[in-house]
């Protein structure tokens, strides 16, 4: 690393990489978890096989807005764009020809940045980032309002064509990830050009407080949260998680200034002991739910409700457009009656469903776009959060929605902005989730060799993807897909992967131990990873990683980036989700264990059904995420770093 | 493992046994010494038996011998016997029958109030024991892990309901989550092994686990009858058995998966479901048999009460003795 710092130092001193190495892997591959090698756009930076000398741990640190503007003049170079995620402001932002995707077949005049709000940088970077991966077709929608970046457009240029690879795709999110992160000073080669371009975080949350101060007394919900939504832009911080959406509604209008001053904490997330906010989220109820009579004391603050008293309520209700799109009320149904399970299915749905409401959503007469969206937007997921509690990946998408919405510019008609965000959606769906599993998978197969015993735990779609591709690739291993109660979703997964040719032995959770004496390798998914490591996943995982560890067989989690979170968590109880406690007594499939059948709700008998819990970091050997295979002590770098607040890169 | 002492029968023989049986290892001639002390080992007293024609000093039954006939002595020697094992059998049986109770009169010095207690599967021995805390006032609360793939969690569950105790029923995958709350462990074993590690019911190996990591007492109750003198080798193989699949996959589900016909004629799919665990001796906190409460590092010498040392080590004769 140090040799490079003198010649990094003109254009950015402070570029650190993050991630590492993948030896074997080719540096021009766009496998997004090579080690960035912080070089920017001068030539004797850019050779990746130099940056593989370098120091593996290095973060890109946040970028201001008045950083980046000269290295924009730099000439185009040959970027090894294709799995660099860039922290170079110069390099970063010419990497996705800006000038082409912004202006290539809409508005041809740079938008004066003086009408557009904040963040255009980021918008900007964006587009282009999303111009290389699909081209003119999403540039003839984009809605203008970006830099005229003809400086960068040579440099823009040779990344385009480097675009052309598919597997540049990734390696394009990377650095349109990078661009997103600098997003905050990126005006890009724009600086002279325009002159609002170069606020700073200050100007910006000033330029934000007058323009609510000129909304003025608009009390409504949707104004509330828009307003939260805001605050946590500003902040270095991530907006509290949509569970809390409750919370934030009735915290924003009071608290803005201090949210602005109470940095790096998350708002806490509604606890269900506390009557008077349980009762006011009652009465904004869609769905009608009983709580269940017997709940367990130590879950008292987590919501437990009658299950199968929901539904028909609600399918009684399913024709109305209002207040539910309808396309969201289908997701809310699926969730409720367990049809769509899984993190990554359940974001992909409910975005998709966001998707279509919002290309349904009218402005109403004397309301803003964004505000009317966005309190839109709340209420349905307010409705979500009845049928089935959100789970982090989806609080992150919603978060990152929100921001979208907010941040569209003034200028746009209603008809462009809705494209705007529907495309927005797609992008996220495309490279958070698609494009990262296939991140994933690629990384975390070189960690399979042939004669590898590897054991599973549950159904995980990105686990299983990648014991397909690995079969693909022609390694020689054998599964042991570990199940349990009630859900017994291993059962669908050895289906799958008994059809696709595998070799497999399938057994219940109890004898994991007398198992883990063969195996070699343990590979399991997560609904998130919190910021100490802890990895939150389906009940079960964390006696599996115990094991495992006593054992001495290495556990790798995989799990896409979009699903880390900064909170924290020390146990499985402090936050949880309670499904139906039914299931625990009766055992389908065994016609013979129906022990409880005639005890009903006794009182001194309760039944619990967790759905997560939370495996201790020290467990984990590696997890495997579309930024790289990192230990778990550097979730909290890559949730500051990369999956700030709005830049969802 | 067949040692049972006949409490009934004298210790005049034992130095006659020393005679027969030269090359008898010196553990046992350890134990033959110490067991002047002691009745005699039912190998040594069988092993005398099945020759009529041997000169009877070498008989067990009793000092009263001599007095007899030859023939008579046979015959009366066997129905002695016969009687002192059928005695020691109905013995036995007795204890099996009992240690409950005995186990459970140390319930009340272990769990005391607002407690909460973390068991898994079904054992009567623990539904005794934590029954007796109950009579004695203690009021405290028990999850019961279902134990798949029998479930006799539910079982334990119900009976613990009948009798008054608040009691939750978990799944086996919450175990891990929710022992950081629990304050002991309590499981029974189907067998205690000579180095203090227990064979018990499958799933107790991953409890015990997670028990350690939270520095939570892991007790095991064992009636004294379930001790074995056997080190166990291997014993996830060896100890153990495998039960049918239906219990996990019904059979027809995954008819269509059973392709026998393809390649290899391998099947595709293994279905594993063993009956028992192991718990190393490092995990068990402490044993409370009806004798009372043990290290495991202990357990040995309680086998040693039990069992003689000629029992375990089985030398084959020399030819002259037959």
């Amino acid at each position: 690393m140090e040799p490079r710092r003198p010649s990094r130092a003109v254009i950015d001193p402070k570029v650190r990489q993050v991630g590492f190495i993948t030896p074997n892997a080719p540096p021009q591959q766009p496998v997004r978890t090579q080690s960035y090698p912080p070089e920017s756009n001068s030539p004797p930076l850019s050779e990746s096989p130099a940056s593989n000398s370098l120091s593996p741990v290095m973060i890109p640190p946040p970028r201001h807005l008045s950083d980046n503007l000269t290295a924009y003049r730099t000439p185009a170079v040959p970027v090894p764009e294709s799995s660099r995620r860039r922290a170079e402001p110069a390099a970063v932002a010419c990497s996705y020809d800006p000038s082409e995707s912004l202006f290539g077949t809409s508005s041809p005049a740079p938008s004066p940045l003086a009408s557009s709000r904040l963040v255009v940088d980021g918008e900007f970077s964006e587009e282009s980032w999303f111009k290389k991966s699909d081209s003119a077709k999403f540039a003839s929608s984009f809605p203008g309002g970006g830099f005229d970046l003809t400086t960068v457009k040579n440099v823009g240029v040779a990344a385009a064509v480097a675009a052309k690879k598919p597997a540049a795709v990734s390696g394009n999110e990377k650095s349109k990830a990078s661009g997103a992160e600098s997003k905050n000073e990126l005006p890009s080669g724009s600086g002279s050009k325009t002159s609002k371009v170069k606020m700073t975080k200050s100007e910006r949350r000033s330029l934000q407080e007058s323009q609510r101060a000129a909304k003025g007394g608009n009390k409504s919900a949707g104004a509330s949260s828009s307003r939260a939504a805001k605050q946590p832009q500003q902040k270095k911080d991530a907006a509290p998680a949509p569970p809390s959406v409750a919370a934030s509604e009735k915290k924003g209008t009071d608290r803005p200034p201090e949210k602005e001053r109470k940095k790096d904490v998350p708002a806490p997330r509604m606890q269900f002991d506390d009557k008077s906010r349980v009762e006011k989220a009652k009465k904004r109820a869609v769905v009608n739910q009983t709580e269940v009579r017997n709940r367990v004391e130590l879950f008292r603050h987590l919501p437990q409700y009658e299950h199968g008293t929901q539904l028909p309520d609600l399918e009684s209700k399913f024709f109305r457009n209002d207040p539910m799109h309808r396309a969201v009320y289908k997701v809310g149904l699926q969730y409720l009656a367990g049809d769509i399970t899984g993190g990554n299915a359940r974001c992909i749905a409910m975005l998709q469903a966001f998707s279509e409401a919002i290309r349904d959503y009218t402005t109403p007469a004397e309301k803003t776009l964004t505000r009317d969206l966005t309190a839109k937007i709340g209420s349905y997921v307010s409705f979500l959060i009845e049928c089935r509690p959100l789970s982090i990946s989806m609080g992150n998408a919603i978060r990152f929605l929100k921001n979208r919405i907010a941040k569209l510019p003034l200028t746009l008609s209603e008809s462009e902005a809705k494209t705007s965000l529907c495309l927005d959606i797609d992008r996220f769906i495309n490279e958070k989730i698609i494009l990262a599993d296939r991140v994933i998978v690629r990384h975390a197969s070189t960690k399979i060799r042939d004669g590898d015993v590897l054991l599973t735990y549950g159904s995980s779609c990105v686990v299983e993807m990648l014991l397909s591709h690995a079969l693909e690739l022609g390694k020689k291993f054998h599964v042991v897909i570990v199940d349990s109660r009630p859900k017994l979703e291993g059962q669908s997964l050895l289906r799958r992967l008994v059809a696709n040719g595998l070799n497999c032995t399938y057994t219940h959770l109890n004898a994991v131990s007398y198992i883990m004496h063969e195996v070699t390798r343990v590979f399991l998914g997560a609904s998130s990873i919190l910021s100490n490591g802890t990895v939150y996943s389906r009940v079960g995982t964390a006696a599996v990683a115990m094991v495992a560890n006593a054992f001495s067989v290495p556990v790798l989690i995989c799990c896409e980036a979009y699903k880390f979170h900064e909170r924290v968590q020390l146990d499985s109880i402090c936050f949880n989700e309670l499904g139906d406690p039914q299931a625990v007594a009766k055992v389908s499939g065994r016609g013979d264990v129906n022990y409880l059948g005639s005890l009903g709700n006794k009182d001194n008998l309760q039944l619990l059904n967790l759905m997560y819990d939370a495996t201790p970091s020290e467990y984990i050997s590696m997890i495997v995420t579309d930024y790289g295979m990192i230990p778990p002590t550097s979730v909290p770098v890559i949730v500051r770093e990369y999956c700030r607040d709005q830049l969802w890169i | 493992m067949a040692g049972l002492n006949l409490s009934a029968v004298s210790d005049d023989d034992d130095d006659n046994d020393q005679d027969d049986h030269p090359v008898l290892s010196a553990a046992a001639v350890a134990a033959a010494a110490r067991s002047t002390l002691r009745p005699p080992s039912l190998q040594t007293l069988l092993e005398d038996m099945p020759d009529p024609a041997a000169v009877p000093h070498t008989s067990s039954s009793g000092g009263d011998s001599e007095e007899k006939s030859k023939s008579a002595d046979k015959s009366s020697r066997s129905r002695k016997l016969k009687h002192d094992v059928i005695e020691a059998v109905n013995e036995l049986i007795e204890d099996i029958d009992t240690c409950h109770e005995q186990i459970a009169e140390q319930a009340v010095e272990h769990i005391h109030h607002n407690e909460v207690i973390l068991t898994l599967g079904s054992s009567r021995t623990v539904l005794e024991f934590l029954y007796a805390a109950k009579e004695k006032k203690r009021s405290f609360r028990v999850f019961v892990a279902e134990g798949a793939p029998r479930y006799q969690g539910h079982l334990l569950a119900k009976e613990l309901v009948a009798r008054g105790l608040q009691t939750t029923l978990i799944t086996d995958s919450a175990v891990f989550a929710m022992i950081s709350r629990v304050n002991m462990v309590i499981v029974g074993a189907h067998a205690v092994m000579a180095n203090g590690g227990v064979i018990a019911p499958v799933g107790l190996n991953m409890v015990a686990l997670a028990a350690q990591r939270h520095a939570v007492p892991f007790v095991v109750l064992a009636g004294s009858h379930k001790l074995c003198p056997l080190y166990p080798h291997n014993p996830e193989v060896l100890l153990n058995e495998l039960r049918s699949p239906s219990e996990l996959l019904d059979f027809g589900e995954f008819s269509d998966c059973m392709d026998f016909g393809s390649g290899s004629g391998s099947p595709l799919i293994h279905v594993v479901n063993p009956t028992f665990d192991y718990v190393p001796p490092k995990l068990v906190s402490l044993f409370i048999t009806d004798t009372g409460g043990h290290n495991p590092s202990y357990m040995y010498r309680l086998i040693a009460d039990y069992y003689s040392a000629d029992d375990l080590v089985l030398q084959r004769k020399a030819a002259a003795s037959n």
